[in-house]
């Protein structure tokens, strides 16, 4: 992890006076989640969502989508970036996670927490991501997620 | 984001989480633990109590270590978990998995 993160702030071009919106590009290592969870979370000190949500849902949630686009998305590949968007209006905050790989069916995804996978080191990424937001929609090429957080 | 491990009188490892524990430095967190319990510690508890979140390679290092703690006729448990992290248990069915008290002293006295 060399490389500074850049965050691009900008007011939103179609929202209220308080939207705004991000951009990230972060580079396909796992030590750029964290910094990179930081400086968005940094952005909702005070607004739309609660200090409890942006503490843990926003983290965790963005943590994970970022986990899963550097290593299964562009498979840890130096040369891929990982391409984030947030778009934050009064009522509800959406973060946009686009890999560049060939994406992956989500419905295939089994179920972690049956009896015969509890014991796994890995596999529940996708559940966590989907308990903590309010919705996750996912592009047809399975590349893209879009994670939704309403506001409160 | 750090961890510090400390060990009581009778040897019990606690091992303090602050900040998160996520797919970035839960490496760091495995090795500090497996070197301890190569050194002969059997019994640990990670205390949450400073902890913002966990992700779910957190969880993953946590289902793993406890594993290995078992295998070695240890016993891993956690504490100080508030009240977004202990949903977060819940929700993956990992509370059935591990001893959760509330504060690191119920989690010490329990052993």
């Amino acid at each position: 992890m060399t490389e500074p993160l850049r965050l691009d702030v900008r007011p939103s071009a179609t929202g209220g006076e308080s939207d705004f919106e991000l951009a990230l590009d972060v580079p396909s290592d796992l030590g750029y989640v964290g910094p990179a969870v930081e400086l968005i979370a940094d952005r909702f000190k005070s607004g739309v969502l609660s200090p409890r949500r942006v503490r843990f849902n926003l983290r965790t949630a963005l943590a994970e989508a970022l986990a899963n686009a550097i290593a299964y998305g562009n498979r840890h590949d130096p040369r891929r970036l990982v391409h984030v968007r947030v778009e934050a209006r009064r009522d509800a905050v959406h973060i946009h996670v686009t890999d560049a790989g060939e994406g992956f069916d989500p419905g295939a995804v089994p179920d972690p927490t049956l009896p015969g996978r509890l014991e796994r080191e890995d596999g529940r990424g996708l559940f966590v991501l989907r308990s903590l937001v309010d919705q996750v929609a996912f592009s047809a090429a399975g590349n893209s997620v879009c994670l939704t957080l309403r506001a409160g | 984001m750090t961890f510090s491990l400390t060990k009581d009188k009778r040897g019990v490892v606690v091992v303090g989480v602050d900040g998160q524990l996520i797919v970035g430095n839960r490496q760091d967190m495995k090795q500090k633990v497996l070197d301890s319990l190569d050194g002969g510690a059997r019994k640990f508890v990670i205390d949450f109590t400073r902890t913002g979140y966990i992700d779910s390679s957190g969880l993953g290092v946590l289902v793993s270590l406890s594993k290995k703690i078992r295998e070695q006729g240890g016993d891993l448990r956690l504490a100080g978990l508030n009240e977004d992290l202990q949903t977060l248990f819940e929700l993956t069915k990992l509370d059935t998995l591990f001893a959760i008290a509330k504060t690191p002293a119920e989690a010490l006295a329990a052993f």
